[in-house]
């Protein structure tokens, strides 16, 4: 590993970049995440890279989407973001300070997540301005008394009626569930919100309500997302940046429209074809690469892509790619050539 | 695909009306539908108004009792209870070969079987739950840990162990109690470690996790009260399984002490008369039988009751 790079990911000058000149709101430094699995009765087991060698940074005030297929590991990776699983090796800075499992309080007030299903994610026996004062109370914000108002603000923030509060998710559809968990993760005002699948458990006529709150919510309070889906449609309308994750690794960072304009990796390239076709499946792209996403336990040797990639060499299956680091973006592929610096 | 687009050319203002509202009757909250399940379920209510009959004999002893249990009297001995040969008005369910009052004696031994039922459960669910979830929840090491104790438990014979534990420290009600509370804890642990796997899947546990509650916070507000159900059931055939094995325990001479009256004592002083006055173990047998049976009835209707709601 190491590979020799020209320069080292955590002193990337996003200088010609971002018209900020601050520090990553949260950034990955060479983040690995294994895990043991077991290869059946007596054959011992072997470890899974779920994450590879990830390093990614999240700008204040962006939309980062993070797509790939089933299985690549973006769930692993908002995870480990969280803090609710810690890396098998390499970093996690918020705003610049280097995050221990310690500070998982600190690290709660401004992170906070929303998850894929709204069913799972609201505890069934609590109601919901239990659920939505819950984070107030961990954390000692207010006194009693003006928590109920804290919560019924933000009720109204997103978009449900204050009366919902003693009510039980089980009394509710899945739209104000998952609006309820918004509640909960913005009540103490995160700077991100990591939002993973957000709407893909929800009914198709409350994904787009959802998603246009979501977006009007991080316009608002100047939030920070990490967008997580398989639905490269729900990243083009809201992400300014798009990361592409392959079997562990990010292939390509790159700007929405630039992606979806010209993408610079075979993958995200076939991703983005996928979209073009109808599909009234689940929302997982079919990605028409024909042969099956590799097992992850037993990765292809060099570019982990080249089993699939039309336009593979023999030096793709010898030898891994470097990252290209340049003004583009980021770009892991053995075609792809550095962009020049804009003059 | 097709489901996103129409998100681009949503208007991005407020939300619409429609999913902020609450349909007109909204389903009742998790407790207000068991309240209303219970109340029609024949196990629930039958074995909630059993229990809580024993439960009032046990506490209103003194009042209800119209004579001292212990008083002897030689001239009363073996009197027929009501439906027998020769009763007394005296005595509705007959004396003992002491002359006691049956029906007081009883009584007083409801006290005995809730107590050691109540108490034994409370200690062995205390310990069972704490292993169970700590298991369940942090899994891992202390997963192998609690799993080996259990095994280890397991493999001991519960009234064989009971029965040496008693002859080496002597029997007393106390003693029986401690046993028992230190012995049961097995299904507990077994059950409440498989439950606390389950709910520690969902999201809502990592949601709280994720915002930074303590782990003791967790295990109290979100993990218990999902796996409240499974563990009324289990307290209740525990409480049934420790006032059957006091019985057991007290019939073997190993339990309560006489005089106390306890229902396994009076089974067990009246085996000597049974073929002549059957009534004298019919009448604690019949008590333990109708208690055992209404306690695990509830347990039984209240999982039933409890069970999680679908998805609506
Ligand atoms: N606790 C775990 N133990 C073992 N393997 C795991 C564990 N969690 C995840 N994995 C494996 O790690 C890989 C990445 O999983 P992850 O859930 O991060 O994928 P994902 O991109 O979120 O997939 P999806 O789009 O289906 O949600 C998968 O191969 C998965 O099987
Ligand atoms: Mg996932």
């Amino acid at each position: 590993m190491t590979p020799p790079a020209p320069e080292n990911p955590a002193h990337e000058a996003p200088a010609h970049e971002a018209p900020t000149d601050e520090t990553p709101m949260l950034e990955l430094r060479n983040v690995s995440r294994q895990f043991k699995v077991s290869r059946g009765l007596m054959k011992g087991s072997t470890n899974l890279k779920a994450v590879d060698d990830v390093s990614l940074q999240l700008r204040r005030g962006e939309v980062l989407g993070l797509v790939g297929e089933s299985g690549c590991g973006k769930t692993t990776l908002s995870r480990i973001l969280l803090g609710l699983m810690p890396p098998s090796s390499g970093e996690v800075l918020v705003g610049g300070e280097p995050m221990s499992a310690a500070d998982r309080k600190a690290r709660a007030r401004r992170i906070q997540p929303v998850f894929q299903d709204p069913y799972s994610s609201l505890n069934p026996r609590k109601t919901v301005s239990q659920i939505v004062s819950a984070p107030l109370e961990v954390h000692d914000v207010g006194a009693p008394g003006d928590r109920a108002r804290v919560v019924a603000e933000t009720l109204d923030l997103v978009g449900l009626p204050r009366r919902v509060a003693d009510s039980y998710p089980g009394q509710m559809s899945g739209g104000q569930r998952q609006r309820v968990a918004i509640a909960r993760a913005l009540v103490m005002r995160p700077e991100v919100m990591i939002c993973d699948e957000p709407t893909s458990a929800l009914d198709v006529s409350v994904q787009s309500q959802i998603l246009n709150l979501l977006l009007d919510l991080q316009k608002e309070l100047g939030l920070t997302y990490l967008l997580i889906s398989h639905n490269l449609a729900v990243v083009e309308h809201l992400a300014n940046r798009v990361a592409v994750m392959y079997l562990g690794r990010i292939v390509e960072v790159s700007e929405t429209a630039k992606l979806f304009a010209g993408p610079r990796h075979p993958y995200a390239e076939a991703l983005l074809a996928s979209v073009l076709t109808p599909d009234p499946g689940m929302g997982v792209p079919d990605t028409q690469l024909g042969l099956a996403y590799p097992n992850p336990i037993d990765p292809p040797s060099g570019c982990a892509f080249h089993p699939r990639c039309k336009a593979a060499t023999d030096l793709c299956k010898a030898r891994r790619p470097e990252t290209i680091r340049d003004a583009a973006g980021l770009v892991e592929c053995h075609l792809a050539t550095p962009a020049p610096l804009p003059a | 695909m097709t489901d996103m687009q129409a998100a681009p050319a949503a208007s991005p203002t407020a939300p619409a009306p429609g999913p902020g509202k609450v349909p007109g009757k909204a389903p009742a909250g998790p407790w207000a539908r068991m309240r209303r399940r219970s109340l029609r379920h024949g196990g629930v209510m039958f074995g909630a108004i059993v229990l809580l009959g024993f439960i009032a004999m046990a506490f209103l002893a003194p009042l209800l009792a119209p004579h001292d249990p212990l008083s002897q009297s030689l001239s009363t001995r073996l009197i027929d209870p009501f439906w027998g040969a020769k009763p007394h008005p005296d005595h509705l369910l007959g004396t003992d070969q002491l002359g006691r009052d049956y029906l007081s004696r009883m009584i007083y031994g409801a006290r005995i079987s809730l107590t050691i039922g109540l108490v034994a459960m409370v200690i062995s669910g205390v310990i069972g739950t704490a292993m169970g979830v700590a298991a369940g929840y942090f899994g891992g090491r202390i997963d192998h840990f609690v799993t080996f104790v259990v095994t280890t438990r397991l493999s001991m014979p519960v009234i064989l162990v009971a029965l040496a534990v008693v002859a080496v420290a002597g029997s007393s009600l106390t003693v029986v109690v401690l046993v028992l509370g230190f012995l049961l804890w097995d299904r507990f642990a077994v059950v409440m470690r498989s439950a606390t796997r389950q709910v520690r899947d969902h999201e809502y546990v990592a949601a709280a996790q994720a915002l930074g509650m303590p782990v003791s916070r967790i295990v109290m507000s979100e993990i218990l009260p999902n796996v409240l159900g499974a563990l009324i059931v289990v307290a209740t055939l525990e409480m049934a399984h420790a006032i059957l094995l006091e019985a057991a325990l007290s019939f073997l001479g190993l339990g309560v002490q006489p005089p106390t009256p306890s229902w396994g004592l009076m089974v067990s002083e009246g085996r000597k008369a049974m073929f002549f006055k059957p009534w004298l173990i019919a009448i604690p047998g019949a008590a333990l039988f109708v208690l055992v049976l209404a306690i695990n009835l509830l347990g039984d209707g209240l999982r039933d009751v409890m069970a999680p709601e679908g998805r609506s």
